[in-house]
Parts: C-alpha cells; sequence; structure tokens
C-alpha cells in the first residue's frame, strides 16, 4: 500500500473513537504489533534524542524498501513509533524522506501530547525521514 | 479561625476552569502554584496605576512604586520573621538565591581543601551551583545519605561534619519526595561545627510556617510562583553579617554608590545585591501573595492539607502495584509514587486526559533516582486549594491508567 493510502486507513480508524481515552487504549495496542528491535540492537546509538522515554530505532534497506524495528519503555510512546513505522515501512527510501505526515494532525495526535511528548514525537518523524534520504542518496 | 476549602477556591479562578471536558484538577504545585485574584488584581493595578522605574525617580509614580516595592520586601521580613527589611534581597527565584550565595558568599568562604555539605535529595538547583563553585575554589562537595523512606540519614551527618565543612546546603522541603527535613538540627549541627547553612525553602514556602530566627538559618532562599506569587520572583533571606561581607554577585545600576573608572562603592544592602532594575510587580504580587496567604489560620491550613495527605496516600495505596517513593514520618503534601511495569510518562499522558495535571520524570533529583534505581516517578503535589475530591480524581485517573497499562 502506499504512504497515503495507509495514512487514510489510519484516519478512518481513528474516526471510530470518540473520546481520546479510547483512542490511547488503541494506541497502547497498536504498540504491541510493533516490530521489535533485536535486543543486540538496543544501544545508544539507535536512541532517538529528544526523546522523555527512550526510543530505540533501526532500519535495514531489503528489496529497495526500508524495514523498521523500534522498541520504546514507555507503551504510548511505543504505539506512536508504530504508528509511524506501520506508514513508512515497505517504502522507498525516497518516499519515505519526502513523505507528508498529515495523519498526524488529523487524527489529533499533536494535540493530545504533551509538549514534552510532541517534540518527541517530532524528533521521531525526523529520524524516520533522515533515514530515508540518507538510503535515497547512497543509492544514487 | 478554621479552614473553608471551599471558600479558598472560588478565589482561584483558572481553579474553575475545564481541561479535556472535565474540571481542571491541579496537583502540580510543586512545580508551579495557581494565583488567588487578590494577586493577579494588585499586579494589574501595579501596571494600570503606577508602573515606573524605582529608587532613583523624582516623580509621584515612581514614588508610589517604590514605595509599593519596599512595602512588599516588609512583608517578606515579616512572614519569615527576620530582624531587617535588609537582610531580605528579591531575587528571580530560589534557583536565583542559591547562585547567588554559592558565588558571592563562595568566593570569600571557600578555600582549596574545603568541604560543602548537601544531601542526597537535593534538587540540581541546590547541587550544581556548588558543583562549579567548588570547582572554581578547589573544595570538595560531600553528600549527606538518605534513606529508603526519603529521611536523611542523621547519623552520617555527625561524620560529614568535619573541621573543613564550610557550607551545608539542603532543602527544607523534598520536591521530590515531600519530606520534611529536620532542618533546625541540622543548622544546629552544623553551626557547633563553624559551618554556615543555606535552606532551600521551595517547597516549603507554601506549606509550613517560616521563621528563619527560630530556625537559625544563615540564608533561606525561596520563590514566589510556589506559595501563589507571580513566576519570575522569589526572595534570598541572609544573615546581615553575613550578606555585608559578601562581595556584589552582579554589576550593574542600583546596586553602586559611586563609580568612576578607577574605582566604584557600593549601596548598602539590600541594594548591593539587586542590579538593574528588578521584578516590580513580582515583587509587588509576592508581597500581595503573602499578605493573602498570612491571613489564613496557619494551623488550619496545616491540619487541611495533612489530612489530604494521609486520605490521598490511602486512595493511592487500594491500586495495585502502586509503590509510593518517599515515606518519611513527615511529610508535607507530595506523593511521588510508581506503578510497576509503567513508565510515569505514560500514567501522566493518561491522567492529564482525565483531567489531572501532574508531573512525572525526575523531578530534578536525578541523583535520588539513581539512589531508588528507577528513571523517575509521578508526583501528585497538592496545594491548600485542592480537596478530597481532587484526591479521589488522582486516584480514580492512576487506577483507570493502570488498568489500561497492565
Amino acid at each position: 500500500m502506499r504512504i497515503n493510502q495507509i495514512q487514510d486507513e489510519i484516519i478512518e480508524e481513528f474516526g471510530a473513537f470518540d473520546a481520546w481515552m479510547d483512542k490511547y487504549e488503541y494506541i497502547i495496542e497498536l504498540g504491541k504489533k510493533l516490530p521489535l528491535i533485536d535486543p543486540a540492537h538496543k544501544v545508544d546509538g539507535n536512541l532517538i534524542r529528544g526523546c522523555q522515554s527512550r526510543v530505540w530505532l533501526r532500519a535495514e534497506l531489503n528489496d529497495g524498501a526500508l524495514r523498521f524495528t523500534a522498541d520504546s519503555d514507555a507503551v504510548i510512546t511505543k504505539g506512536i513509533i508504530a504508528l509511524l513505522v506501520r506508514v513508512l515501512a515497505g517504502q522507498k527510501p525516497e518516499e519515505v524522506a519526502s513523505a507528508n505526515l498529515y495523519f498526524i494532525d488529523a487524527i489529533g495526535l499533536r494535540e493530545h501530547l504533551s509538549s514534552t511528548r510532541a517534540n518527541g514525537l517530532v524528533s521521531m518523524v525526523a529520524e524516520l525521514k533522515r533515514i530515508g534520504g540518507e538510503y535515497s542518496g547512497a543509492r544514487h | 479561625m478554621s479552614f473553608d476549602v471551599e471558600a479558598v477556591r472560588a478565589q482561584f479562578p483558572i481553579l474553575h476552569r475545564r481541561v479535556n471536558g472535565g474540571e481542571l484538577v491541579y496537583l502540580d504545585n510543586g512545580a508551579s502554584s495557581q494565583k488567588p485574584q487578590r494577586v493577579i488584581d494588585e499586579v494589574a493595578r501595579y501596571y494600570r496605576e503606577f508602573n515606573s522605574n524605582i529608587h532613583r525617580g523624582v516623580h509621584h509614580l515612581s514614588q508610589q512604586a517604590t514605595e509599593a516595592y519596599e512595602h512588599a520586601r516588609e512583608t517578606v521580613r515579616a512572614h519569615i520573621n527576620a530582624e531587617h527589611a535588609r537582610e531580605v534581597l528579591f531575587t528571580g527565584g530560589t534557583t536565583h538565591g542559591i547562585n547567588l550565595v554559592a558565588s558571592a558568599w563562595g568566593r570569600r568562604h571557600l578555600s582549596r581543601g574545603d568541604e560543602v555539605l548537601v544531601t542526597a535529595m537535593e534538587h540540581h538547583s541546590n547541587i550544581v551551583p556548588w558543583q562549579l563553585i567548588c570547582e572554581e575554589r578547589g573544595a570538595k562537595l560531600r553528600v549527606l545519605p538518605v534513606n529508603r523512606a526519603g529521611e536523611l540519614v542523621m547519623d552520617e551527618l555527625e561524620k560529614l561534619l568535619t573541621a573543613r565543612t564550610r557550607m551545608v546546603a539542603l532543602a527544607h522541603v523534598s520536591n521530590s519526595l515531600g519530606t520534611i527535613n529536620p532542618v533546625a538540627r541540622v543548622i544546629e549541627m552544623a553551626h557547633a561545627r563553624g559551618a554556615a547553612v543555606l535552606v532551600d525553602g521551595a517547597q516549603a514556602a507554601p506549606h509550613l510556617q517560616l521563621d528563619v530566627r527560630e530556625l537559625g538559618a544563615d540564608f533561606y532562599a525561596f520563590s514566589g510562583h510556589k506559595v501563589f506569587a507571580p513566576t519570575g520572583i522569589g526572595a534570598l533571606y541572609g544573615k546581615l553579617e553575613l550578606l555585608e561581607d559578601m562581595p556584589p554577585y552582579q554589576g550593574g545600576g542600583e546596586m553602586i554608590e559611586r563609580v568612576t573608572f578607577d574605582k566604584t562603592t557600593f549601596a548598602d544592602l539590600p541594594h548591593k545585591f539587586e542590579a538593574g532594575t528588578p521584578n516590580i510587580a513580582g515583587g509587588i504580587g509576592l508581597g500581595a501573595a503573602l499578605h493573602w496567604f498570612g491571613e489564613l489560620d496557619a494551623d488550619a491550613v496545616a491540619a487541611h492539607e495533612q489530612d489530604l495527605l494521609a486520605y490521598a496516600t490511602g486512595r493511592l495505596k487500594e491500586i495495585e502495584r502502586l509503590s509510593i517513593i518517599g515515606t518519611a514520618r513527615d511529610k508535607a503534601c507530595v506523593i511521588s509514587f510508581v506503578l510497576e511495569g509503567a513508565h510515569p510518562s505514560d500514567v501522566g499522558a493518561l491522567l492529564n486526559q482525565q483531567g489531572v495535571a501532574v508531573r512525572t520524570g525526575h523531578h530534578c533529583t536525578q541523583p535520588l533516582m539513581d539512589f531508588y534505581g528507577i528513571s523517575g516517578t509521578v508526583r501528585a503535589s497538592f496545594a491548600l486549594y485542592n480537596n478530597r475530591a481532587d484526591a479521589d480524581a488522582l486516584a480514580a485517573g492512576v487506577a483507570r491508567a493502570a488498568k489500561m497499562l497492565a
């Protein structure tokens, strides 16, 4: 599926909930489906800077598509990274680098996060896009 | 006199706003307190009626502003029972006050091999300024340990107070744990060894009756914004002879007597330590806040807060997997806790969603978190305007979060 198709799918899923507590419940559920990073790669070099909780992220290029594994010690954060990974995994590096992640605002995620968490979200998005840019640069 | 919490709540306009669909339950008072209407009005009145620079003005507004600002200083003096108004310096807050002492007193009194003693429960603001001056002067920083309950290990104090101890710097009330430290006893022991004592009163000011003379403190620092006053203002008390002996901290206007390019002589206390145009509105607001606070029956306030502490602690203890961090016998109305298997920031996010404002993280006490072997806690810190309904909302919110995060 293309990036925007997945984003629209997520927006639809979140549209089914009225209360934000239910959305949080769903985010926590999604976190459980996150492709987990190999514990051997849970090293400081794979930590994303700027998050209140610890977030590890690792990327690999397989047949021209990016795969991500990640983890966090906070389950809401884990759910948020799972959402981002769901949108961007399996996509070409240049598509990851240039993706417009409109679902974040559309589901109201940013406004519901504390400022420290919102900064963490910005850091996660920036890191995913940086990885996309790095791999597309390497191929050209 | 007694204490009517609902009548007090009615004076705080912000407590009536709604957050995330529910009435605000504000339990982040350890970070900053809310302001009563009277303080908001007094600050507005200053800007509306007599805003102008103080001390050097010859015109009416300046005289009125100067009078109000110096009246506020007198209010602070009376509130903490200092002997002289010139022993009260206006600062930007507790951090500023501690840095002032560490820098100005430290330059005068610390030499190579001297020791500064802090405690393991200090806020970073009462650690880092001392580390900086110790490094500069070749002095050593030593640490008084705490026990698992979050109390100072007083038996160790005797050993740690050496012939080289020049300063003991400690919190009156721990911001992370709520522990009320036996400050008077520490001061007595430190003085017996010839050491001075600085008390970080940031968390004590909104909860305890302050009396610097009864305590015998050499320096006592606190922040306005935690005691119902505006942000960016605080006070530092220092004993007259110590302040007179200290070199200035910052240079500028207001703090001089006579300036020539060869030599500058400095103004008398308190102006020697108040360079530049001060936070005039803040000072007036601090005076108004302490005046407002002082009108309440302090014993009844303390009884109300202790009742809340016991009630909220009991409600939280009903929740499975919840451990309270900081179980000292003598506590202010602050409850830090962890939920087994849950990250504090997740608990905080889910509480926020339910309209309950708490703080999560290390609370600027990383060495203390290291001691407990945790990365942080969820901290609910109460003020006099909180009630049992707030404690119920907290407990219900935490119980729901615990279920979701299990």
